[in-house]
């Protein structure tokens, strides 16, 4: 009764009213204001403070330094915990840092009674470096010589890894058949940012000799962990409180401020201090997409069939671990999933310290920097054998059944082949290809196209868990409370469609407790993977199948029956067989809770551990005008058709796309971090940061072809990161057949394309 | 939270002027579109403020009996772009600075502060410069007009003395009366942005609308302040519609300028801009002043 169906979001009038509330909102009145002091070096050892200008200011309370602060390392991102050492994240950072590695690293923090007085001390502290070169490229870093951004690894590589598919040497391959086509490219990505509407915040106060900290995150157990880890502290001394969030996607799957502000609140007595970043402190001080360069080199049959593989990557970590090599990885494992090759692929990935601003996690997690260089090299490859890109990929993409050799992790169902055709239809590829060849004059048209796969959840690479908990009030409604976070992907409206579902109680009958308090909400790792209507949705299956058993064993003694001749639907206790009511679910509670008989408190909480993944599957079909003397490009249509399997909840399925291709709009075309030569950076800020607008954003169409997956609770499998992935490849590959130029690197900002069309004689 | 020590809210152009006098670190705000944002960004923590906003003197366009259209500098974009005067008679200046930021930033934003700010990205001045726009300055020791292309002294640098107000913009019949003009801004974004290049163009044509008979071509971006292209202008002067008058004009403009290379933008992306802008501005005004232009 729950699944398929647009319901309303849950919060959607809390949120459209402005009750919904939000970190900031719930702060506490006498609630101080700290401000973290920042390195003006990106390289080197902070030898002393002056802090007397600094003291002398009114309101403030508190100042600490990386000199009196914890000298305890620990790792930042949001995985799972490893009991295993060996697969436990980087721990490469102090909560204050007297090894500087990042332009804007922090150094120290003064707590004062506003942010004005916080400030203006801030701005009075006085600091003395040793200032080492900064190593912004990753050519740079692997050069002898180079600066040693962290001890531990004296060569600057925080990880190498490689894999072979298949058998065989790929020069070898080549030389004995000479029928076979080779291609290389080199594809270079840019380092971006989420652009999550709440910065960062957090506040954090002491209770009972315990730390509490408040914060919008999308990884409340973690946090917990982390806080503990970086403080030194038992993890239970730490309660992490997540209430209403705007945004995250991933630089909240981090834990961030967090152990900071637990660590400032302690130095305060007790009192509840706040750390709120600015925009321009999230823009170079939290996390960014890595910047990844790819070198690729393919041997074909000109029939378009892929024999042979070469694939490198190296990745810009900037200055700390933080989710690190995991990324380029991911991205790795991606390029030999969704095409495959018949003899070998091999696979090399590098990640490197540098002194910029760290890559951590960011929606697709490693995937559009690949599928970018994968799409645009498949495209590359069609051009040259004179294939359509759609036969190409048609003729080696993923099919049902297929097994990852790495993983194990199975293809139990696609849709992508029909997601295609929606896709070519939608744009009308023959006809426009046809259209638009031979284009002369100063402004062309093209269609382009991408395609992906993406897995569903973290197994097997790290734990997948999650629990939920129901419990029944006296009225026959319930609560729902989940381990996973709503951070406004819709997960709360989706996990009471499912309780609904599995329950059969109605959808207005499940309240949804937003709030995570890890001193009450079941335990989950939280929202990132696109894992938690796959992962989390189980838990809230088998927790609704348990409490439902148990209201009707309830019924069974109240009916004197047996409880497998009875039903729960639409809120009542009803004949399996024949439908006929026998007792409304709010009767049964109340004689539940006050029967002189039997009393029970109904509830069910269950863990789900998850030891099973699947490839969700999608495309981008773009059609667009390049006005060549002014370097622009408009998207005049564009379309992402996914398989996502089933839909919980069409119209949320939908806007979750919606914002996905934004995203992906902004990474094709404007967005990309810069920084200078010492490794400051240059437009971390709205204004120069080039996010697309509303006007700068087409009608953004959206079509699903719904296969059931076996492994999904309720056949569907990942959707909130694929939407951000094909539509900076499928641009790029739509400029390609506008113009016959390729471009190799994101964006495909104006400056770069007048560079390129001038190159190619395009423009006089 | 902003760090303001202190703020005087002036009920006239008198009344500012004397507390700016009293006071020579204070810092006149109007609409706060720019100071707020330094302060912010602590370049103006602390600051001393006098207000101007509010203060009716200064809000408003209007018409003079010789035709001279006379803007207060405190009218707001929005405003500016929706008068009537502006609409009938400066349709390009309304058209330019409904370019600025975003509706939020025009409702706030003021075009003597677009002005008095002197940046060469401000959207009004390319305009503004095409419309030999004059100046009126009120300060202690009375008024003075200075010419807007005389008032840039340099990037963020203007003849503006402390104690001064900008207190009137005025353009001359002369200047609008039979011009047709066309603002092209080119960012990156298509909203909430700063011009990578802005190219503004007013024409007057020959009576059969054959030639020109009058250009005036500025643009902002391409030179530390807002340049007008006098070289290029004279060149167009008398020089009939077609392919050779937009290469001529296009090769003088690219000519004139002198755009630097920066993070945000490179000076050879910036004169393919110049050439390519003066063109289609060009034609668009062309357009606008009754004239014909076969693509």
């Amino acid at each position: 009764m729950g699944i398929g169906k647009s319901i309303t979001r849950v919060d959607a009038y809390e949120k459209v009213t402005g009750g919904a509330k939000y970190t900031d909102d719930l702060r506490p009145a006498n609630c101080l204001v700290a401000k973290v002091v920042r390195s003006t070096i990106a390289n080197g050892l902070v030898k002393s403070f002056d802090l007397s200008e600094a003291e002398k200011v009114p309101g403030v309370v508190k100042i600490v330094t990386c000199f009196d602060s914890p000298q305890i390392q620990y790792p930042t991102p949001g995985h799972p915990w490893s009991v295993e050492p060996a697969h436990q994240d980087v721990a490469d950072r102090m909560l204050l840092n007297r090894r500087v590695r990042i332009y804007g690293d922090d150094i120290a923090a003064v707590v004062a009674e506003d942010e004005v007085a916080a400030s203006r001390a801030a701005r009075l502290i006085r600091v003395e470096y040793e200032e080492y070169p900064a190593v912004t490229t990753v050519e740079q870093a692997l050069a002898p010589g180079a600066p040693v951004i962290h001890e531990e690894r004296p060569d600057n590589l925080l990880a190498h890894s490689r894999f072979t598919i298949g058998e065989g040497d790929f020069d070898e391959i080549v030389k004995a058949d000479p029928s076979l086509r080779v291609f290389e490219g080199e594809y270079d990505t840019q380092a971006v940012q989420h652009c999550h509407i709440e910065v960062p915040v957090s506040y954090a106060y002491m209770e009972k000799g315990r730390v509490v900290v408040v914060s919008s995150t999308q990884i409340p157990h973690i946090v917990r962990r982390v806080c503990g880890q970086a403080l030194g502290i038992p993890w239970g001394k730490i309660r992490v409180i997540k209430p209403y969030i705007g945004g995250g996607f991933g630089n909240k799957q981090e834990v961030l401020y967090e152990p900071l502000n637990a660590f400032l609140t302690m130095q305060v007595g007790g009192r509840p201090v706040k750390i709120e970043l600015s925009r321009e402190e999230t823009f170079s001080c939290t996390r960014t997409r890595h910047a990844i360069k790819f070198k690729l080199k393919t041997a074909v049959r000109p029939d378009g069939r892929l024999v042979a593989r070469k694939f490198e990557a190296w990745s810009n970590q900037g200055g700390y671990a933080s989710h690190g090599h995991a990324i380029v990885a991911n991205a790795s494992n991606a390029y030999r999933h969704l095409y495959q090759d018949e003899k070998v692929l091999d696979a090399d990935a590098y990640t490197v310290y540098t002194n910029l601003p760290s890559g951590g996690a960011m929606r697709g997690y490693g995937i559009p920097q690949v599928d970018f260089a994968m799409e645009a090299h498949m495209d590359d490859i069609a051009r040259g054998l004179g294939l359509d890109p759609v036969e190409l990929r048609e003729k080696n993409c993923m099919k049902p059944g297929y097994v990852d050799p790495g993983t194990g992790i199975t293809c139990y169902s696609s849709g992508l082949l029909a997601c295609i055709e929606k896709g070519k239809a939608h744009i009308h590829w023959d006809e426009k290809r046809a259209a638009y060849r031979g284009q002369t004059g100063p402004v062309r048209r093209g269609v382009g196209m991408a395609l992906f796969s993406y897995k569903t959840g973290v197994y097997p690479i790290s734990l997948e868990t999650a629990s939920a908990r129901l419990i029944l009030n006296q009225d026959g409604s319930a609560q729902l409370q989940m381990g996973a976070t709503e951070i406004g992907q819709g997960a709360d409206t989706v996990f009471t469609q499912m309780a609904a579902e599995t329950t059969g109680i109605r959808l207005e009958d499940i309240h949804i407790v937003t709030v995570q308090d890890t001193d009450v909400a079941p335990f989950d790792t939280g929202a990132y993977a696109s894992r938690q209507t796959y992962v989390s949705g189980m838990a809230v299956k088998k927790t609704a199948e348990k409490f439902k058993a148990r209201i009707l064993d309830y019924a069974a003694y109240l009916k004197k029956r047996p409880a497998d001749t009875m039903d729960l639907r639409d809120s009542a206790v009803v004949d399996a067989h024949t439908g006929e009511k026998l007792v409304e679910l709010a009767d049964l509670a109340m004689e539940a809770f006050y029967s002189l008989d039997r009393s029970v408190h109904i509830t069910a909480e269950e863990t789900y551990h998850c030891k099973d993944n699947t490839f969700s599957f999608g495309c981008c079909f773009a059609e667009v005008e390049v006005d060549i003397p002014l370097g622009k490009v408009k998207v005049l249509d564009i379309i992402n058709v996914h398989d996502s399997g089933v839909l919980i909840n069409p119209q949320l399925a939908e806007a979750q796309v919606h914002g996905g291709m934004s995203m992906g709009l902004g990474y094709a075309l404007g967005e990309q971090l810069r920084f200078d030569d010492r490794g400051r950076p240059l437009n971390g800020n709205l204004l120069d940061y080039k996010l697309p607008t509303a006007r700068d954003t087409p009608e953004l169409n959206v079509g699903f072809v719904e296969t059931i997956d076996p492994s999904g609770p309720y056949g569907n499998k990942s959707l909130g990161e694929p939407p951000a992935i094909p539509p900076a490849p499928a641009i790029r590959n739509a400029v390609l057949d506008a113009t016959g130029v390729a471009v190799d690197s994101l964006p495909l900002n104006p400056q770069k394309l007048v560079e390129q069309f001038t190159a190619a004689g395009l423009i006089q | 939270m902003y760090d303001i020590e202190k703020i005087h809210l002036a009920k006239s152009v008198p009344d500012a002027i004397a507390a700016l006098v009293k006071d020579p670190s204070a810092v006149v705000i109007c609409g706060g579109s720019d100071v707020l944002v330094k302060i912010r960004e602590g370049k103006l923590a602390g600051c001393s403020l006098v207000s101007i906003h509010g203060i009716r003197e200064l809000e408003g366009v209007s018409l003079e009996p010789d035709g001279t259209i006379v803007i207060g500098p405190a009218t707001t974009f929005s405003h500016v772009t929706n008068d009537p005067l502006v609409e009938a008679h400066l349709p390009a200046l309304g058209d330019a600075v409904d370019q600025a930021g975003g509706p939020q930033l025009r409702n706030i934003g003021t075009i003597g502060g677009n002005v008095c700010n002197g940046v060469t990205s401000a959207d009004s001045a390319s305009t503004l410069l095409t419309l030999n726009a004059e100046l009126e300055l009120t300060g202690p020791d009375g008024v003075r007009r200075v010419k807007l292309e005389n008032f840039y002294r340099g990037p963020g640098k203007v003849d503006l003395a402390h104690g001064e107000l900008l207190t009137a913009i005025r353009i001359a019949k002369a200047d609008y009366d039979g011009f047709g003009g066309h603002y092209i801004k080119y960012a990156q974004r298509n909203a909430m942005d700063i011009a990578t290049l802005g190219c503004a163009v007013h024409v007057k044509l020959t009576a059969d609308r054959s030639a020109v008979e009058e250009l005036r071509l500025a643009f902002g971006v391409a030179a530390p302040t807002p340049i007008r292209c006098h070289k290029a202008e004279e060149l167009a002067r008398g020089r009939e519609i077609g392919p050779d008058l937009f290469q001529t004009v296009a090769e003088a403009a690219a000519g004139e300028v002198n755009p630097r290379t920066s993070w945000r933008a490179s000076k050879e992306f910036r004169l393919q801009l110049v050439r390519e802008l003066s063109r289609r501005a060009l034609k668009q005004a062309i357009i606008h002043a009754g004239g014909a232009v076969e693509c």
